[in-house]
């Protein structure tokens, strides 16, 4: 259990010195992260000075879920999609033999790689946002509640890494699956409002198909005082079916994958 | 009379390149239908959500918000995914790639304008993106059950306002592609620019229910002739004075952008060094 995050601790610092060299990048990132928030708040602003409420959640309620979403985008964009694209171009050009042929398990190597230290940005502000949110709705804190909050939290990031890395599994079949990946990442677009408020058909997609649900939404219901002791057990399973049937379809995937340079 | 031979035959020869182009477009599409598809979702999932608050809205309002009733906004974002099929533009960043691979050399080399290049082409992807449109706008049509009420005038002009919006949008991108001659840097640039379509084209939201500042704003740029006024004129939501306006304001903005091109390629060219030749 400890090995995987000895061997991310390992990598991060490495990304980490890797990009403490431009420094550049770290305002721009800060410059790109502060137009999309903004943006999105005028757009909330905007919908919230039509009606006081959306499918049931007040302004400051939907504050928080818009504070779960950048603060998970962030989480997403630094620790998991990087690793994922590196994966794909890996299979690609073929250079997954030289991960295959490593120590470790694979597995975790290709999932621990890259660290996007910059988009943590998205994290802070994220929890900006929260703070900010938690304030207006007038929160009393409880353990129960920090609890369930932070377990959602972790669950719903595993989730997500989940059903990104099926996505990326799908490269040793067919080579070109970056259209998937772009469109599963505009589709998490869909977590900044709750899911609540999505007709059926849309809503099952983005609560199994791609867990925007469990991402985002069911955060926000912990941190509202929405989640019943049975959906957070019902997430907890979920979540260890689909890290059991990734992991299957890992080996599976492995198994036909052929190598290029060998 | 020589000078208007020669300008006929430059005509014909433009429009001979504008249609390989789009033949080639056409085809690239046609190769690659899941990736076309799984494209088209990413276009059509932002109107949908959009389309899906503002009809919790109205519901949790009791039937208008803004002058818009649950109808309007379904018509208005269905209306959306259509319009958007056609101004789809080539990217500003596209010119970064470009010039870092190399690719921009091989085209100044040919005795084609790069625009014209791009202009073929684009026209192609439309045509094949309203063609793969067809399917999911009657799906939506069926699904949200849109109001659109346009009057005989507002429909029969729509066509040549949508191609206006189109090019308003290409010369205009186009245009502020052209900055990745001087500098690599330009992605901030790019969010800002399309952050700032968002908020003043009617793309998130329609124009009339941003606040009066951004309305204001949205007056000084080219943006709301590219997605509100071609989507409000379907609805039957413009006068004939504002369809004027609109009109006039779109060919001044695709004026205005072809001008600057012309003005700046000339410098943008001279910048340029070749990579990877």
């Amino acid at each position: 259990m400890l090995r995987p995050l000895k061997l991310f601790g390992l990598f991060a610092r490495i990304s980490i010195l890797n990009e403490v060299q431009y420094r550049a990048n770290f305002f721009m990132q800060v410059l790109q992260s502060s137009l999309s928030l903004g943006t999105g708040l005028i757009v909330l602003n905007v919908v919230y000075s039509y009606t006081d409420n959306l499918g049931g959640w007040s302004q400051a309620e939907l504050l928080a879920v818009y504070g779960v979403f950048v603060l998970m985008s962030g989480l997403i964009g630094s620790l998991v999609l990087p690793n994922m694209w590196a994966f794909m171009e890996d299979v690609r050009e073929g250079r997954l033999d030289f991960t295959l042929t490593k120590p470790e398990d694979s597995q975790v190597l290709i999932s621990v790689r890259v660290v996007a230290i910059w988009r943590l940005v998205d994290v802070l502000l994220g929890i900006v946002v929260l703070g900010v949110a938690i304030g207006r709705m007038g929160l009393e804190a409880s353990w129960w509640l920090a609890f369930a909050f932070a377990a959602t939290l972790i669950m719903g990031m595993i989730l997500l890494y989940c059903v990104l890395l099926l996505a990326s599994i799908l490269s040793f079949w067919f080579v070109r699956v970056w259209e998937l990946m772009e469109m599963m990442q505009s589709i998490f677009q869909a977590g900044r409002w709750p899911v609540g408020i999505y007709p059926d058909w849309l809503r099952l997609g983005l609560t199994y198909l791609i867990p925007v649900a469990f991402a985002v939404t069911v955060p926000a219901e912990a941190l509202t005082g929405r989640l019943t002791p049975e959906l957070l057990a019902g997430t907890f399973v979920f979540t260890l079916v689909a890290l059991f049937v990734t992991r299957r379809l890992w080996m599976f995937g492995l198994r036909n994958y052929s190598g290029a340079s060998a | 009379m020589q000078r208007v031979q020669g300008f006929a035959q430059r005509v014909k020869a433009s429009l001979q390149v504008y249609a390989v182009g789009a033949r080639i477009a056409m085809l690239e599409r046609l190769q690659y239908p899941l990736a076309s598809l799984m494209f088209m979702v990413n276009v059509l999932i932002e109107p949908i959500i959009y389309l899906v608050v503002w009809s919790s809205a109205t519901a949790a309002q009791g039937g208008a918000v803004g002058g818009y009733t649950a109808g309007q906004f379904a018509g208005y974002y269905i209306i959306w995914t259509f319009v958007r099929q056609f101004n789809l533009a080539v990217g500003p960043d596209s010119f970064n790639w470009r010039i870092k691979n190399g690719s921009l050399a091989g085209e100044l080399l040919r005795p084609i304008h790069p625009i014209d290049i791009d202009l073929g082409w684009n026209l192609g992807f439309k045509v094949m993106q309203v063609v793969y449109w067809i399917p999911i706008g009657v799906i939506l049509w069926l699904m949200f059950k849109p109001e659109v009420n346009p009057q005989g005038w507002q429909l029969l002009s729509f066509p040549i306002v949508l191609m206006l919006a189109a090019y308003v949008r290409f010369f205009v991108m186009w245009l502020v592609g052209l900055i990745c001659f001087w500098t690599e840097r330009i992605d901030s640039l790019i969010e800002l620019y399309f952050a700032a379509e968002l908020l003043f084209s009617g793309r998130l939201v329609p124009l009339e229910i941003m606040p009066v500042w951004a309305q204001k704003i949205a007056g000084y740029l080219p943006f709301q002739w590219t997605f509100y006024f071609p989507i409000e004129l379907l609805l039957g939501r413009v006068t004939m004075s504002e369809f004027w306006m609109g009109v006039l304001a779109q060919v001044a903005w695709i004026l205005a952008a072809y001008v600057g091109i012309r003005l700046v390629w000339v410098r943008a060219v001279r910048r340029f060094t070749a990579v990877g030749a």
